[in-house]
C-alpha cells in the first residue's frame, strides 16, 4: 500500500485489498502465493536457524546462550508431552515442536504493522498478505497433516485390524453380535465426526483468531485516515490490541501444539 | 478462498520442516539435555556419596581421638605411678645407703674402741707391773712370770 493509492480507496476497499491474497498459477491450479512464499521462507528462515544451531550444540560443559535458549524451548515441548504420554515420545515432540515454532513464527508477522509490509513489497506485487496463519490454507493444512500422522500412528500402534476395530465398535460396545452389528454405523459415524472435527477445530481456530486479529488492526488503521486525533488514537489503539497479540500469538500456537501432541498421544491408547 | 494447491503446498513445506527437525535439529538437542540430566544426576549422586564417606570418616575420627585420649590418659597415669615408685625406691635407697653407712660408721667406733681397750688394758698392765715392782722392790721376772701377767690381763 503507498500513501497516495491508500488514499483514494473507501474503508472497504482498504479492508478488501488487504485481505486479498495475492493469487498465482501452477499448473493450472490458483495459489496463494503470498502464503506459500511467507511460510516456506519464515520455515526455512527458523528450522535453518535451530539447524544451524544444533550443530553447535554442546553435549559437555556449560551451555552458550542461544542453546540454552534452545533448549529451553525443546524442553517446554518435551515437558508437555511428557505429562500426558509415557512411552519413547521423539516422534511426538519433533510433530509438536515443528508445530509450534513455524506456527509462532508466521503468527508473529503480525506484529508488524498492517501496512509495513504491503509498502515493501508493493514494487513487485499489488497486494502481499503477510500472516500465512490468516489463510485457512495454511491452518487446514497443518492441523490435516497432524491428523494424517494421527491415524498412521493409531495403525502404527494397534494394527489395522485394530483401527478398523476402534472406527467401527466404539464408543458404543454390542453385548451379542446383532447389537453389534446394529451399533457399527452409528459407532462409524460418531469416530467419523470425531475424525473430522479435529482438523477442523484446530484450523478453524487459528484461522479465526488471526484472520480476526488481522481485521481489528485493519480497522485501527483506518483511523489514521481521520486527522490528527484519528492518528493518535489509532497509535493508542493499535498499540493495545499488539500487545494484546503478544498474549494471543504464542498462545494460539501453544494450544495448537498442545492439541497436536494431545492427538497424537491418543493414538497409543486403545479403547 | 481458494482451498486446494496451497493448503497441499503449504501441507509439503509442513513435512519438510518436520523431517528436518524429527532428523536434524532436535537429536543433537535430546542427547545434549539428556547427557546434562545424567551428568546432574550423576554429580548429586557423587555429592551424595561424598557426604556419607565424609561422615563415615569423622566417626573413624571421632573413634581415633577417643581413644588417642583415652590412651594418653593411661600413659599419664602410668608415668604418675612410675614416678612414684622411682621415688619411693630411690628415697628407700637412700635410706639404706644411709644406714650403710651408719653401720660402718658404727662399726669402726666400735673397733676403735676395742682397739683403744687392748692398748689401754696393754698399758694399764705394764703400769701396774711397774707399780708391783716398785712396790715389791723387786725385780719380777717378765719371762717367769709371764704366765701371771698374762693372767692379770685377761682380768683386767
Amino acid at each position: 500500500m503507498s500513501e497516495d493509492s491508500s488514499a483514494a480507496q473507501s474503508p472497504t476497499e482498504y479492508i478488501q485489498h488487504h485481505l486479498t491474497n495475492l493469487h498465482g498459477m501452477i499448473g493450472g491450479n490458483e495459489i496463494n502465493v503470498d502464503t506459500v512464499v511467507t511460510g516456506w521462507l519464515l520455515g526455512a528462515l527458523v528450522f535453518g536457524g535451530l539447524w544451524i544451531l544444533s550443530r553447535g550444540v554442546k553435549t559437555e560443559g556449560v551451555p552458550g546462550k542461544a542453546q540454552a535458549f534452545f533448549e529451553l524451548l525443546y524442553e517446554f515441548v518435551d515437558a508437555q508431552v511428557k505429562d500426558m504420554f509415557t512411552g519413547n515420545r521423539r516422534w511426538i515432540v519433533a510433530v509438536s515442536f515443528t508445530v509450534f515454532v513455524w506456527i509462532l513464527a508466521m503468527n508473529s508477522v503480525k506484529f508488524l504493522p498492517v501496512d509495513f509490509v504491503g509498502v515493501a513489497t508493493h514494487s513487485f506485487a499489488h497486494a502481499w498478505k503477510p500472516v500465512a496463519t490468516a489463510d485457512l490454507n495454511t491452518t487446514l493444512a497443518i492441523s490435516l497433516s497432524v491428523i494424517l500422522l494421527m491415524i498412521i500412528e493409531s495403525i502404527k500402534v494397534k494394527g489395522i485390524g485394530g483401527y478398523i476395530h476402534e472406527l467401527t465398535m466404539t464408543p458404543f460396545h454390542g453385548g451379542n453380535l446383532i447389537a453389534k452389528i446394529v451399533l457399527l454405523p452409528i459407532n462409524f459415524l460418531f469416530q467419523m465426526i470425531e475424525l473430522l472435527s479435529k482438523p477442523l477445530s484446530l484450523a478453524l481456530r487459528l484461522f479465526g483468531n488471526m484472520y480476526a486479529g488481522e481485521v481489528i488492526f485493519l480497522l485501527i488503521s483506518l483511523l489514521a485516515g481521520a486527522g490528527i486525533f484519528g492518528v493518535l488514537s489509532g497509535a493508542v489503539l493499535h498499540a493495545g490490541w499488539a500487545v494484546f497479540h503478544l498474549l494471543v500469538v504464542p498462545l494460539q500456537a501453544f494450544i495448537f501444539m498442545m492439541l497436536t501432541a494431545v492427538y497424537l498421544a491418543m493414538a497409543h491408547e486403545s479403547h | 478462498m481458494n482451498l486446494g494447491m496451497t493448503l497441499l503446498l503449504q501441507g509439503i513445506g509442513f513435512f519438510i520442516f518436520l523431517f528436518v527437525v524429527y532428523k536434524f535439529v532436535l537429536p543433537p538437542l535430546a542427547d545434549a539435555v539428556d547427557g546434562r540430566r545424567r551428568q546432574i544426576a550423576d554429580g548429586l549422586a557423587e555429592a551424595e556419596k561424598g557426604k556419607a564417606s565424609l561422615a563415615t570418616a569423622q566417626k573413624e575420627v571421632d573413634k581415633i581421638i577417643a581413644e588417642a585420649k583415652a590412651k594418653a590418659s593411661e600413659i599419664v597415669a602410668l608415668a604418675e605411678k612410675q614416678r612414684t615408685a622411682t621415688i619411693d625406691a630411690s628415697k628407700s635407697e637412700a635410706k639404706a645407703a644411709g644406714d650403710r653407712e651408719k653401720q660402718m660408721a658404727a662399726d669402726e667406733i666400735a673397733q676403735l674402741s676395742v682397739k683403744a681397750k687392748a692398748e689401754l688394758r696393754d698399758r694399764v698392765a705394764d703400769l701396774a707391773v711397774a707399780g708391783a715392782e716398785r712396790i715389791l722392790k723387786r725385780e719380777i721376772n717378765p719371762q717367769v712370770h709371764s704366765d701371771l701377767l698374762g693372767q692379770l690381763k685377761a682380768e683386767l
